[in-house]
């Protein structure tokens, strides 16, 4: 158990070694990001400037490591447009992201687990064909779309809900939902699928043989083998959703991280790109351990003693 | 005893009946024809795709061509719209439906350029971990890995803006980045082939493995290829109309149905259609594919259906 | 005495899409306490799903229709699904032949044991701890409480299987099925866990009906057989009555194919019963087994025999009499 938790860790250290390089050579793409961080009508002087203020003149190895260095503890330099520690920045802004994430994430569940348990209980009837109608139907629908919709339903024509900010909870209910229906297709197929074999195996022909009521059969004993690789794949797709926040935050003008992302990127903010790119790719790394640790907790076959 | 035919026709009634089975593809056309969504895709898509072909010949006028004397023209369903412009106009006086139907084209390449892009990087990277195994399976898994953790929105939208959005950039860097999908479907299904290989030293019949090789495994290697590919094709279209609509995707005055909603977004309360007959078009291309894609599943291999 | 369980003209029907399969067809048994009735016959002839039909526990789609199915007077044909839980796991229990999935793996054994008591009596849980660990051990597991807390990929398969017997006896019940409960293990395994059977039979008092298609495991640990063919029970009686004189065409060409030690010359090729077995769907007439059957005659095709009785408990269907039967058979198959 602890070689395979170790082997674990060392090969997401690795990914993450690797996503940070990534991110670091990102913004070089463009070729010298001393022009893109000093603004468009820059003098040759003042990309000179910038350049050694940056540390941008020395070798690309050296860049890395300090970047990186600091990176782990915390220092993700100054932002070029708000002149701020970029860690402060983002720090502000974190919560909401972290917020709209684990909301939609929500959202998706409570819609999606029950509606695949239905279908799985009542396959190939009308249910099971709306679940799976509904699900494809949302697959289809490009979210920002879906966002923009809403804002004019819900927030001008029926003025329910407030169309932009984070101030109230209020202001994050079309954002969860935009967010958040995107990923109830996968949930709910994965529940229906997996409720369909659970129910189909033996040991729920035991449990109904030992005079279990149906209620009991379904939640106690069906659901606790289905939800396993739904709690797994739940996890990852906390992690799409901070990547996808970029597009629902921009349409309501949530001030997260992803709205902060596509403002920068506009602003050529490359300091702050760098340190949210590469603390996305650290949370969904850092996910997957945990969604391979939840497998262990909730399957005792896979806790090898 | 063969006078009766009460005891059953099925195989195994020991009577000597002889039972007709139905041909692979026989099965599959019935199979098809029975397939709701799999028509429905198939017909809304080959619908598009003449729209596409056509456009020149289709749209009422040219989707470039602005004319700032009419602008905002609602469509033609509602008081002070024109037959002259069905869908109205946008905010520049250029033709909304021509606008739709040239974005149909813009779609498409886009969507089909990105899959071959994709689908090559990610069926060479799938076939050759899954057919080798070892060191490579593990190398191409790593990267896999790597791929899924970084958020691709955000790299597309960094790298398009820090090169410059157009098209070709567009495909390029959306190419490069959602190969993920092909790799693993396809990492699977070259796993099957390396079982054989064993299956084949176990028998030393060489012959018949080449035979299983190319009347099982090649079929459904090629399945699970086309279903992965179409599928790809959605998903990049709504990659590309997300970048669009960010603005780092296809540049004005370029018709993508993404772009157009960007741009209608701030007459949207006044003008929804600016908005929601672009997004309408997308909704409808994107479903039809998936189901298209889901349909070929099903009726190619009904016990993959999850 | 009343019998524990009476079953008379059970019939379950699967619709399928090439049409109705008829998987069995008027079944009658009885058992008594304290007897062991098997059900024997080979794969696919329908004796599991007359187990799941006593205990309505059949598919989804799947009909059940019967004349009488009573078990200690009570009617079960017109029990509801709520009368039928309380029943199920109390008073009829049964045991599955494979342990490897029976039990949830999600949950431990003592989890799985405790909750078979405690949904149909109103005890505790340390309560329904002790109970489970009595009858771990009397099911010949040692070390019982630390077993409680392992998982069921944890067990060997015997293991597993005396934990399912044990699963099955939480509530005391008056009547077991065992669905072939020792096909999925190893021989010496089978053995103890058949010993294990009919010990705790004796002791508890309960009937038994085991349904296999092992004549041997019949000969161990039954005291009457009822032998099924395509859905239908083709003949009953004492073990004794049936394996030393077996009147059904079938059940003779059943014995043929066992060899006995000391009866059967060496070398000589063993008996089988030509053709396959056919599939009930859609109208039937004629008996089942006439295709097969070294007797047959023409009358055969026109009408389905009725079970023919010769004596309490003992019976046997087919058109000729039981002189015929057991007289040699013609040497051409028509």
């Amino acid at each position: 158990m602890l070689a395979y938790t170790l082997k674990r860790l060392g090969l997401a250290l690795l990914v993450a070694l690797t996503v940070s390089v990534v991110s670091f050579m990102l913004i070089r793409m463009s070729g010298d990001p001393a022009i893109a961080l000093a603004g468009e009508n820059a003098s040759a002087q003042e990309i000179e400037f910038v350049r050694r203020h940056y540390g941008l003149d020395r070798p690309l190895a050296v860049q890395y490591l300090d970047w990186a260095g600091r990176a782990i503890k915390g220092d993700f330099g100054e932002s070029s447009y708000f002149k701020q520690p970029v860690r402060a920045i983002i720090g502000h802004r974190i919560g909401v992201t972290m917020t709209l994430g684990i909301c939609a994430l929500g959202f998706a569940v409570i819609l999606s687990i029950p509606m695949g348990i239905l279908a799985a209980i009542r396959p190939n009837t009308w249910l099971d064909r709306l679940a799976l109608t509904v699900s494809v139907m949302g697959q289809a629908m490009p979210s920002f779309w879906f966002g923009l919709i809403m804002i004019i339903a819900l927030g001008v024509w029926l003025r329910w809900l407030p169309i932009s900010g984070s101030d109230s909870w209020r202001h994050f209910v079309m954002p969860t939902i935009a967010l958040g229906y995107y990923a109830t297709p996968a949930f709910m197929r994965l529940t229906r699928a997996g409720m369909l074999e659970v129910l189909a195996s033996d040991y729920i022909r035991t449990a109904r043989a030992k005079g279990l009521r149906w209620g009991k059969v379904l939640f106690k004993h069906a659901l606790r083998n289905a939800v396993i690789p739904v709690v797994s794949l739940a996890a990852v797709q906390f992690g799409f959703m901070l990547g996808g926040s970029v597009i629902i935050e921009s349409v309501f003008a949530l001030h997260g991280i992803g709205f902060l992302a596509w403002e920068s990127i506009a602003r050529n903010d490359l300091p702050v790109v760098q340190a949210i790119v590469l603390m996305l790719s650290l949370i969904y790394v850092v996910l997957t351990l945990v969604s391979d640790l939840l497998n262990a907790i909730l399957d005792p076959r896979l806790r090898v003693k | 005893m063969t006078e009766d035919r009460t005891l059953s026709l099925t195989a195994g009634s020991g009577l000597g009946e002889d039972v007709v089975f139905p041909s692979p593809g026989q099965i599959m056309r019935r199979r098809m024809a029975r397939h709701v969504g799999f028509i429905f895709g198939a017909a809304v898509l080959i619908l598009i795709l003449i729209m596409a072909l056509l456009a020149p010949a289709l749209a009422p006028g040219d989707p470039y061509e602005q004319d700032l004397t009419r602008r905002l023209i609602p469509p033609v369903w509602q008081d002070k719209g024109t037959w002259e412009h069905p869908l109205g106009t946008d905010n520049l006086g250029r033709d909304y439906l021509s606008r739709l139907i040239y974005g149909s084209r813009v779609s498409l390449l886009i969507g089909v350029s990105v899959m071959l892009i994709a689908g090559l990087i990610g069926t060479c990277l799938g076939l050759l971990a899954g057919y080798f195994g070892g060191k490579v399976d593990m190398a191409v898994s790593f990267l896999i890995t790597v791929r899924l953790a970084l958020p691709a929105v955000l790299v597309a939208l960094a790298v398009v803006t820090l090169i410059g959005g157009s098209m070709t950039v567009v495909i390029v860097v959306l190419g490069c980045l959602i190969w993920d999908r092909f790799a693993v479907v396809l990492r699977a299904s070259a796993q099957q082939i390396r079982s054989m290989d064993y299956v084949n030293a176990a028998k030393s019949a060489g012959c018949s493995t080449r035979r299983i090789l190319i009347a099982e495994i090649m079929p459904n290697l090629l399945n699970n290829l086309i279903v992965v590919a179409t599928l790809e094709v959605a998903r990049a279209i709504l990659l590309e109309a997300a970048l669009s609509f960010l603005g780092m995707g296809v540049q004005p005055p370029t018709p993508s149905w993404g772009l157009m909603i960007s741009e209608g977004k701030e007459f949207m309360l006044f003008e929804p259609y600016l908005i929601t007959l672009p997004g309408a078009a997308l909704f409808l291309m994107v479903l039809a594919i998936n189901l298209l894609g889901d349909g070929i599943r099903d009726v190619t291999a009904p016990e993959a259906r999850s | 005495m009343t019998p524990v369980l009476e079953v008379s003209r059970l019939c379950v029907d699967l619709p399928l899409p090439a049409g109705m399969l008829h998987a069995v067809r008027d079944i009658s048994f009885q058992v008594g306490q304290g007897e062991t009735l098997s059900l024997v016959g080979e794969s696919g002839c329908g004796k599991s799903l007359t187990a799941l039909a006593v205990m309505n526990l059949l598919p989804q789609g799947a009909r059940r229709t019967a004349a009488t199915l009573r078990f200690s007077g009570l009617d079960l044909t017109r029990a509801s699904e709520a009368e039928m839980s309380r029943i199920r796991g109390n008073q009829m229990a049964m045991i599955f032949q494979e342990p490897m999935t029976s039990l949830n793996p999600c949950y431990t054994i003592g989890d799985q044991l405790e909750e078979a008591l405690r949904e149909h009596r109103p005890v505790s849980r340390q309560q329904a701890r002790e109970r489970a660990i009595y009858l771990l051990e009397k099911v010949g597991i040692t070390a019982a409480g630390s077993r409680l807390r392992q998982y069921p990929h944890q067990l060997s398969g015997g293991l597993r299987q005396r934990a399912m017997i044990a699963m099955g006896l939480m509530c005391g019940p008056s009547l077991i099925i065992a669905d072939e409960p020792t096909t999925a293990l190893d021989v010496t395994i089978q053995a103890q866990i058949l010993s294990l059977l009919a010990s705790l039979q004796r002791e508890f008092e309960m009937a038994l009906i085991l349904i296999t298609h092992d004549l041997g495991v019949v000969a161990r640990v039954a005291n009457r057989v009822a032998v099924m063919y395509c859905g239908q029970v083709v003949e009953t009686g004492t073990v004794r009555e049936v394996f030393e004189k077996p009147i059904h065409p079938y059940t003779q060409g059943l014995m043929d194919c066992i060899p006995v030690p000391g009866k059967t010359p060496p070398g000589q090729p063993l008996g089988s019963i030509p053709g396959l077995v056919p599939t009930p769907i859609g109208q039937l007439f004629g008996c089942s087994f006439r295709n097969r059957c070294p007797r047959a005659s023409r009358a055969c095709a026109a009408s389905d025999p009725d079970l023919v009785e010769l004596g309490p408990g003992r019976a046997y269907r087919c058109l000729l009499s039981p002189e015929a039967c057991l007289g040699p058979a013609r040497a051409e198959g028509r």
